[in-house]
């Protein structure tokens, strides 16, 4: 058996690994080793419980059994999913972890003894505001996952869905957490502990469900932070070094990222938190709606285009993700190579359903990683090239976003298609994009719209060049 | 008088915020879906809180309703584990730099 001082420096030797974990990810090329780091962390955490608790009998047997069950599960899910369903994976990992923190907390609630916490209806004071809160939380992340998940998945519609007196509602469900919390804390009664749970899972459900589905991004960061926080809140309750570190640092990389994209729509977190983007707006658009001519052309002409440019832009979005469209265009791409065009790829911040989802998947496709730029590398380079082929994007091309003060993604940063030569715009239709604006950029001269699914003219390009 | 030990952990989950604020900053963009994979692995560290309660009951009572929860929660403590690490490998592992061959 371990003595708890040595098991307390093994905890900080995996906290220790897991900030190692993040490191690696400052570049491709250490990333493999930091996921290294990161499993020989969790190894060493999970190794240390069992010699610090030195309960090697029947039970032992039983925690390995569904140690087994979840980790096939686990690995069988990392091996089978399809990486453009990596949003739903992260949303869906997310709920687990909530709930994880949850069954923990009521483990911790109804038999304190065996964390040391004092005894039933007589919790410590701290452990029990901790193990309140890291319940809570987690019960908040679990089902906010959920309809994330349900919502990416496209179970559940990705439109906002409001209803009168949706704000005040959430606001005086956070006030009766607050306040059950207290009474929990000075009456210790069970009740109140199964209340608080299920209050907390009811405004995880709400919280979400006003938000639509191009706000994913933030919605899946904060959901990641939240997940951080549970697991903090959880650590204090267990005293658990290894628990608080990781808890911090995945509550505040999900912060960072929550705040990243926020920044990419130029809107402020509450605006995304209290939803109904682009729900209003699209109505009293279409009385307005005049009349502008665009002009079409069809696979050949792209084509041609791109022949004879000597440098392209490809702007990739959420859209490629649906038609599946990247090993498509790698394939385009590979052709212009060979015909010594100069091709690079503009990432922009929200483009897809979660931070960095474009660049997986050009990944996957075989686009090496040097040719993919973020927003502020490549926005000067649009001027001096000759085509910009936009592919299932559409707002953060919007010039409208930098002239119109008016327009709701007024002060957005986009990438500035609109300065090349030409630019090729992939789409099924002339649909507004989920801001419910029109694109300035349908109408320019210098645009040619190809009315098409992504993929299947990507192929039919790729065969007239 | 002597400092209670919250303070402690307390200054340490203090002190992490910070250093995954750096560290996070100073992750690639390009990079991002990977990083909320691991994080997503690491926060399942959760699972030690979970064997805790697992391993709680004696040997006449392996099954009570707190240890059955704790057996609930490695599972899906596990699940993370695995997907998340095993997932973000498959994903480390598809991002190339260019050949050099042309």
């Amino acid at each position: 058996m371990l003595s708890p001082n040595l098991s307390a420096i093994f905890y900080l030797i995996s906290g220790v690994l897991f900030i190692l974990a993040l490191r690696g990810l400052s570049s491709p090329e250490t990333s493999r080793q930091g996921n290294f780091f990161g499993i020989i962390g969790m190894a060493i955490a999970v190794t240390v419980t069992f010699l610090l608790i030195g309960n090697f009998s029947s039970g032992f047997v039983v925690v390995l059994i569904f140690l087994l069950i979840g980790g096939l599960i686990g690995a069988f899910i990392a091996y089978k999913i399809p990486m453009t369903a990596m949003p739903e994976l992260v949303a869906g990992f997310h709920s687990l972890v909530g709930l994880a923190a949850v069954f923990v907390a009521i483990a911790a609630f109804l038999n304190p003894e065996a964390f040391n916490l004092g005894s039933p209806g007589n919790i410590k004071l701290g452990s029990l505001i901790e193990m309140s809160i890291g319940a809570a939380v987690g019960a908040i992340t679990f089902s906010g996952s959920i309809i994330a998940f349900l919502k990416l998945q496209g179970i559940m519609s990705g439109s906002p869905i409001t209803f009168k007196g949706q704000h005040p509602l959430n606001a005086l469900i956070l006030i009766s957490i607050i306040v059950v919390t207290y009474l929990l804390c000075s009456t210790q009664s069970p009740n109140l502990f199964w209340i608080l749970l299920a209050i907390s899972f009811l405004i995880g459900f709400l919280l979400i469900i006003p938000i639509g589905g191009a706000d994913m991004p933030v919605v899946i960061s904060m959901l990641n932070s939240y997940s951080g926080w549970a697991a903090a809140g959880i650590g204090f309750t267990l005293e658990n070094t290894a628990l608080i570190i990781t808890g911090a640092l995945v509550g505040s990389s999900g912060a960072i990222l929550s705040y990243i994209m926020c920044k990419g729509m130029n809107r402020s977190f509450f605006n995304v938190i209290l939803g109904g983007f682009g729900a209003t707006e699209q109505s009293s658009l279409q009385q307005n709606k005049e009349q502008r001519p665009v002009k079409s052309g069809n696979a050949d002409d792209a084509a041609f285009l791109m022949k004879n440019a000597s440098s392209v832009i490809i702007v990739p979005g959420y859209g490629m993700a649906v038609a599946q469209a990247q090993h498509a265009l790698r394939e385009m791409v590979d052709t212009l190579k060979k015909n010594d065009i100069k091709v690079s790829y503009a990432i922009h911040p929200v483009a897809g359903r979660m931070p960095g989802h474009m660049n997986v998947l050009l990944a996957e496709a075989n686009v090496p990683y040097d040719e993919v730029f973020e927003l502020e590398e490549i926005n000067n380079d649009f001027a001096n090239a000759d085509v910009a082929f936009v592919i299932g994007a559409n707002d953060v091309t919007n010039p409208v976003a930098k002239t119109d003060p008016q327009s709701p993604i007024y002060g957005m940063p986009v990438l500035d298609v609109e300065k090349c030569k030409s630019v090729l715009f992939v789409k099924r239709s002339l649909s507004p994009g989920y801001a419910g604006i029109d694109n300035d950029l349908f109408y320019k001269e210098n645009t040619l719209m190809l009315f098409a699914d992504a993929k299947k003219m990507t192929e039919d390009i790729t065969k007239n060049l | 008088m002597e400092i209670d030990p919250f303070i402690f952990r307390l200054s340490i989950f203090i002190l992490s915020i910070f250093i995954g604020y750096y560290v996070v900053w100073s992750v690639t963009p390009s990079l991002h879906t990977p990083l909320m994979s691991v994080t997503n692995a690491i926060s399942s560290v959760i699972i030690v809180g979970a064997i805790i309660a697992g391993l709680a009951g004696n040997s006449d009572t392996i099954f009570n309703t707190s240890s059955i929860f704790g057996f609930l929660a490695i599972s899906l403590a596990a699940i993370n584990i695995f997907g998340g690490f095993l997932v973000t490998q498959r994903m480390l592992s598809m991002y190339k730099k260019k050949k050099k061959d042309k």
